[in-house]
């Protein structure tokens, strides 16, 4: 594991050296628990565990409320006021359900943010990032299908927007638009297949979890300097790294505690502030309500779908050259599920030669921009169309796409980086050796 | 804390125990709601106790009503039934005992069993103590009772068991008279 | 004024005054103190009471609550009726009849275990979850600040319609619309429920039309949400069992990085 020289595990007691000839998991998980990490990680790199501890939660309350929930048309809303009202305690697994996905998606905001930032996935931690991005359109599958399960207005009425967008593709989008849905319309054949595929998912993505940590532990952490660990020798791996157990899991265990008793508190007194009146109110095919808005994770893409009106002068040219195959509305749905593609992609786009943002001083400000970018998006994709909007999300989707295909390819090539340290060692003994050091972001 | 004197590793150890207590306690109370909500929910809790009306009852019949999700008799008796319950010798019973939850330790003499001193109400589960069928009612089987059709049990007017293969007395579950017209079952 | 009075005065004046629709009409809210609302607020059993009360004599003529069992009005927390009053208090409504005599759409008297009706009106849209499905707080700009804190504003938005009738009427395409100051776009098709001295409340308290619309705005938030003292019991729990533990897990954390970092810091003297 890791390539980093570590004391390997030796199986002490008759039955463990029994079983490691023939399984050695003893030997494995002794492995991952006490991997070698580099010892100067901040606050930034927590949001693993979170994650994981969402993933977990969300399964666990999510079979839960499945032993409860009618996914039927008929009964589904229903089912949710029965689990709200009826179900021992059934009101806090609703909602800590519904706000974990939150959580979810706010720790993976910071994750890949921390990621952006550091170069985490910079060679060798391309696969890692990888399948993150994976891990990360499965979490937004997931999440989209478990909203319509409620089937209040905005599941059905979000439901039907995101499966239209399909019918955008030229030619085949009707028939693919259709066979997802399981009929001409958002229906019941629509909720029980999403009900399956949303108890599924989640396993799916544990699997690639699994792949991701398997990933990361080959090739190493990343760490805030950028620079690796040293691997000439078990002595000098020592000082630049600490043992997974104990150190980084009660550090993580630490941070944990503290997320998660802000978690409670907005179960406890605001449950429903993330959430849409709108979504109780049962669902109703014959009536649109006035603004369609998706959950607040989704709004910076959902933002980047609206942004391209066929009045923009891009989709105008794309619709000429195509001879009016793509129109605006597909030109949308590119944009959309590109954004996310660029940025999958970053890896190849980056062409830094210094991992670390934090020895990027140009990189820095563009970075910044990114991140007030991406609220900016979030912000204007709940807000209606009209100007000012259309302009701010049409900018601010236009910086997006310029961040990682013009701005990042081209900063590798013009900026001059600060040194980094030499060794991770020096680094965190610099950071404890005076009391306010340098070494900041 | 009286323990300023402690050796230090003596503290050092007390914090990671307390934090494992600590922790212990929080994954307790998560996990006990956890298990909890498989629990009967408020709705089925309400179902366990019903009222159910009887004035409709005519002298001679039945109704049968599902309660906690099985089938329970409500026979209103006649003098003739009655009589041909309490005039059963007791050694005549394979089943000695009254079935009855409210009276637990009692033989199976009729007035341990019905609902009513005089005899004319008797509420029993209508499951067969064999298998678990549905007994047929209307005065059927040899002793003019029940009989129950799967394995030929034959139940007396009492709904004490008399001949066939079911082991026990139709059982008599909590019951009374909520009032005048109506039986509160559970 | 401290520097924090005055963002915090600035901050509701502006989440306030943004509350309303930008278009023409409505979207004024009566801001209300109701009884539930801090982390440590409780229903008010007599408030629910007469709130029932308004409910059953007024509303129920067009609106049901079909996802409220009659049961629940003897839950402590919140109306808190007997037993018996419960079994009484539903005979005025009616169930479907599923009996083994019964045919389709014959109807018997409710018990404790049916719910509320169904709308009798159907233009009248279900209130069990009304004091949910609405916000009576925007904003401002779609920043979210004002439901951060005062609440999502359920309950209010409730009331400020009740209360927002100005008298006004108008008729367009033979329906007849009457102007509210808080329903979005100024008209609304229900016409004025309540006037004032609509019923007359056992325990004396006043029958005024903006005390009965507090009433029964607080009624219908226990009844969308009747969970919600045990819900708040909860997250109070949580949060001091979480913090109990991140202070010894901080401490702990500590005690493990000290050599650690004790090292660190004679490596770096020394060097």
């Amino acid at each position: 594991m890791s390539g980093i020289p570590h004391d390997h595990y030796e199986p002490k007691s008759g039955f463990e050296k029994w079983l490691h000839v023939r399984l050695p998991i003893v030997g494995l998980l002794y492995g991952t628990i006490m991997i070698p990490t580099p010892k100067n990680l901040n606050w930034m790199w927590i949001w693993g565990i979170v994650l994981a501890f969402c993933l977990v939660m969300q399964i666990v309350t999510g079979i839960i409320l499945a032993m409860h929930y009618t996914p039927h048309v008929d009964s589904a809303f229903a089912s949710i006021e029965h689990i709200m009202r009826n179900v021992n305690g059934g009101h806090m697994l609703r909602y800590m359900h519904a706000n974990g996905a939150a959580l979810f998606f706010f720790a993976v905001y910071l994750h890949i943010f921390r990621g952006l930032y550091y170069g985490s996935y910079k060679a060798p931690r391309e696969v890692t990032w990888i399948i993150g991005m994976l891990i990360y359109l499965a979490m937004m599958a997931t999440a989209f299908m478990g909203y319509v399960l409620p089937w209040g207005q905005m599941s059905f009425w979000g439901a039907t927007v995101i499966t239209g967008l399909f019918g955008a593709i030229p030619f085949i989008g009707e028939s693919i638009q259709a066979w997802l849905l399981g009929g001409p319309a958002v229906d019941n054949a629509t909720l029980n297949r999403f009900f399956s595929l949303h108890y599924l998912l989640p396993f799916v993505l544990a699997a690639l979890v699994a792949l991701h940590i398997w990933a990361f532990h080959t090739t190493g952490n990343g760490n805030p300097t950028g620079v690796e660990v040293r691997r000439g020798s078990k002595e000098e791996a020592e000082k630049d790294t600490l043992p997974f157990w104990p150190y980084f899991v009660i550090k993580d265990l630490f941070a944990l505690a503290v997320i998660l008793a802000i978690f409670f508190a907005v179960i406890g007194f605001m449950p429903n502030y993330l959430g849409h009146p709108d979504n109780y109110i049962e669902a109703n095919p014959l009536s649109t309500p006035a603004h369609i808005v998706p959950e607040w994770f989704f709004l910076p893409f959902y933002a980047i779908l609206r942004a391209f009106t066929a009045d923009v002068w891009a989709v105008q040219f794309v619709n000429w050259i195509t001879f009016g195959i793509v129109d605006a509305k597909f030109f949308g749905v590119v944009a959309m599920f590109g954004s996310i593609a660029v940025m999958a992609l970053v890896p190849w786009l980056d062409t830094s030669s210094v991992r670390s943002g934090r020895f990027r001083p140009m990189f820095k400000m563009w970075y910044a921009l990114f991140v007030i970018d991406f609220i900016v998006l979030m912000w204007v994709g709940a807000r209606d169309t009209e100007f000012p909007h259309d302009w701010i999300s049409l900018i601010a989707s236009t910086y997006w796409f310029a961040y990682f295909l013009i701005i990042l390819p081209l900063l590798g090539v013009l900026e001059k980086p600060t040194t980094p340290p030499a060794t991770i060692e020096d680094d965190f003994n610099a950071h404890y050796g005076h009391a306010s050091d340098t070494s900041s972001k | 804390m009286s323990h300023a004197e402690d050796h230090s590793g003596t503290r050092r150890d007390f914090l990671y125990y307390a934090t494992a207590g600590a922790g212990a306690v929080t994954a307790g109370a998560a996990v006990w709601p956890l298990v909890n909500q498989m629990n009967a929910t408020a709705d089925v809790r309400a179902m366990s106790s019903i009222l159910v009306d009887v004035s409709d009852i005519v002298v001679g019949t039945q109704l049968t009503v599902k309660w906690r999700g099985k089938p329970v008799f409500i026979r209103r008796r006649t003098p003739e039934d009655i009589e041909r319950a309490r005039t059963t010798p007791l050694a005549d019973l394979p089943d000695q005992m009254s079935r009855n939850v409210a009276k637990p330790e009692m033989d199976a003499a009729d007035e341990n069993r019905t609902l009513d001193e005089a005899g004319e109400w008797l509420v029993m589960m209508g499951v067969c103590t064999h298998l678990g069928c549905v007994p047929l009612g209307g005065n059927s089987g040899d002793f003019e009772g029940w009989f129950c059709p799967c394995h030929g049990s034959h139940y007396d007017i009492s709904g004490r068991i008399r001949k066939g293969p079911a082991p026990e007395n139709l059982p008599v579950p909590q019951n009374m008279f909520f009032d005048d017209n109506t039986i509160q079952l559970g | 004024m401290s520097i924090k009075k005055l963002v915090t005065t600035a901050l509701t004046a502006l989440t306030l005054s943004a509350t309303g629709a930008v278009s023409a009409g409505g979207g004024h809210i009566d801001d209300t103190d109701f009884s539930f609302e801090s982390p440590f607020g409780t229903y008010d059993q007599a408030q629910l009471r007469r709130g029932l009360q308004v409910y059953t004599e007024v509303c129920a003529a067009c609106h049901g609550m079909q996802y409220v069992p009659l049961r629940t009005l003897g839950d402590e927390g919140g109306p808190h009726m007997s037993s018996e009053a419960v079994r009484e208090f539903s005979t005025q409504f009616e169930a479907p009849d599923t009996g083994p005599d019964a045919e389709l759409g014959d109807t018997r008297d409710a018990i404790p275990t049916d719910h509320f009706p169904m709308s009798a009106d159907p233009n009248a849209p279900d209130l069990s979850l009304m004091a949910k499905a609405r916000a009576g707080y925007h904003g401002p700009y779609g920043l979210g600040l004002s439901q951060l804190i005062n609440g999502m504003g359920g309950p209010e938005y409730i009331l400020s319609i009740l209360a927002g009738y100005t008298g006004e009427e108008k008729e367009e395409a033979g329906v007849t619309y009457y102007e509210n100051t808080t329903f979005p776009g100024g008209w609304i098709s229900m016409p004025p429920p309540l006037y004032g001295e609509d019923v007359d409340y056992p325990d004396g308290h006043s029958n005024s039309l903006h005390h009965e619309a507090e009433d029964v705005s607080a009624f219908l938030m226990w009844a969308a949400e009747p969970k919600m003292m045990a819900r708040k019991k909860a997250g109070f729990v949580g949060v001091l069992l979480l913090t109990l533990l991140s202070v010894l897990l901080y401490a702990t954390n500590k005690r493990i990085w000290a050599p650690v970092k004790q090292r660190a810091k004679d490596e770096a003297a020394n060097s």
